[in-house]
């Protein structure tokens, strides 16, 4: 058995979402640059300009990416020989939270009833954490930072095993198409099949903290992120919308053992602002 | 699709002259304002009560900025999604709104208001909000300070990057750009 004190988490939660809200992954900014140079239209390459030159200033200055500093949500997978001491764990990671929106500029977009007060909690928290237990004695911390202009244009549908591909296709395609400029593109699509309908949520949302420099590793799936891309960039929303061959930077899927009547799809859009991170304790 | 340095706030001219898909640098004072302002602005209009701020002739930039770090007049401040202003707007369109910056589609009564009264919707880069912050150069809450980040702000700034999405005369770039693009 190891054993962690939870300050540590803490520290390396500030940490991750520091880092994630003023430096874009070098992923991210290297699909903005690809996009750049294969942009057809003049004012999408100036905006895709516009969008490096605003990764440039965060990460020289310092200061977030975008206002929209997001929801914190957490993904852990924590060793079932560890063992955590010197206090509670949840209250631990959002005091990480906590620490980081405090101490690094960063807006508090949290409020704390959803529907009738709506008062703000003024410290970003409570984060969302999605714990999983896993062999071993380490804990792997992977966050992002999520804005809601892309949340909010997120959809879920229970599809049936008739649909098959092309539902899937259709659905992703046209969830990207109803959210037009909204999402801030170039967007990142994240996809979970299968599953039931939170567990298809959890890893579309998952997949939009994927490095966009990798692939499903089934070919049949790497296929599906490479067709679904495809056909959104010849949607023509483009860069913020107002037309262009670059309406999402990568098609993220991941896939889960289903019911036998059924078939989940849930589709989670990230803007270009996409910021994650990851460490292992 | 022309070129404008602008001066605010804008004048009837200006809102005539503008079309969709102009590039526009703004300087001057512009006021801020996301869904919770809004909401209690046309609270107080329902109640006939006076607005704490003044609407006519203005430009309203839908943002939430983040908190300003030391040396700077303001944090990130891009803009927010429009759409969730648009139950809102054609009430201050109507009392002389003539100017909203924000990103997204706006809805029909929102663009008959802004045809009928004459105001113009500019949209600023989603996400390119350090780069836009450098174009503001002084921030001071006006009304609602309790709502934080939501509060109504006045802005000074000085050529802050926008282009015209939906004018005056109906015209509309995310229609007109997505179709020249788009392959479907
Ligand atoms: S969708 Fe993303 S880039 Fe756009 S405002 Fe929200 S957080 Fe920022």
């Amino acid at each position: 058995m190891r054993e962690i004190q939870v300050a540590e988490l803490t520290a390396g939660v500030r940490e991750l979402f520091l880092k994630a809200n003023y430096e874009i992954g070098p992923d991210v900014e290297e699909a903005v640059c690809r996009a750049c140079r294969e942009e057809k239209s003049p004012v999408g390459r100036d905006v895709l300009c516009q969008i490096r030159e605003n990764y440039r200033i965060a990460r020289e200055e310092r200061v977030a990416i975008c206002q929209d500093t997001g929801m914190a949500v957490l993904f852990m997978d924590i060793g079932q020989d560890v063992h955590f001491t010197g206090g509670d764990f949840e209250a631990a990671v959002n005091e990480g939270v906590r620490q980081a929106y405090a101490e690094g500029y960063l807006r508090k977009s949290v409020v704390q009833d959803p529907l009738f007060d709506r008062i703000n909690t003024r410290d970003n928290t409570p984060a969302v954490i999605h714990t999983r237990i896993v062999p071993g004695d380490r804990v792997h911390i992977l966050v992002t930072a999520k804005g809601f202009g892309s949340e909010n244009m997120s959809a879920v549908k229970m599809l049936v095993a008739a649909d098959g591909e092309q539902g899937v296709l259709d659905f992703i395609v046209d969830t990207v198409r109803k959210a037009g400029p909204n999402p801030c593109p170039p967007v990142v699509v994240g996809v979970g099949i299968g599953g039931t309908m939170e567990q298809a949520a959890l890893m579309a949302k998952k997949m939009t903290a994927r490095p966009l420099d990798t692939w499903n590793k089934d070919p049949r799936y790497r296929a599906l992120e490479e067709k679904a891309l495809a056909a959104i960039n010849r949607l023509g929303i483009g860069p913020a919308g107002i037309g262009g061959n670059t309406t999402a930077l990568k098609v993220n899927i991941d896939f889960a053992p289903t019911h036998i009547a059924g078939m989940p799809v849930a589709v989670n859009m990230c803007c270009h602002a996409a910021r994650h991170g990851e460490m292992t304790l | 699709m022309a070129e404008y340095r602008i001066t605010l706030p804008l004048t009837d001219a200006d809102v005539e002259k503008l079309r969709a898909g102009d590039s526009v640098l703004l300087s001057g004072e512009m006021l801020t304002g996301r869904d919770a302002a809004h909401k209690r602005l046309i609270a107080l209009l329902d109640e006939g009560r006076e607005l704490p701020v003044e609407i006519r002739g203005q430009t309203i930039y839908y943002v939430g900025p983040a908190p300003a770090s030391p040396g700077h007049a303001v944090g990130s401040a891009g803009p927010t999604t429009s759409y969730r202003m648009d139950a809102y707007t054609p009430r201050l369109i109507e009392m002389g709104l003539k100017g909203m910056i924000g990103k997204g589609m706006r809805n029909e009564q929102v663009r008959r208001a802004m045809q009928q009264y004459g105001a113009v919707y500019f949209g600023a880069v989603g996400g390119a909000a350090a780069l836009i912050a450098k174009s503001i150069r002084e921030s001071r809450v006006l009304a609602y300070p309790d709502l934080g980040t939501e509060a109504i702000h006045l802005f000074r700034v000085e050529d802050f990057p926008v282009i015209v999405l939906m004018d005056a005369h109906g015209g509309n770039l995310y229609e007109q750009g997505p179709r020249e693009f788009g392959e479907e």
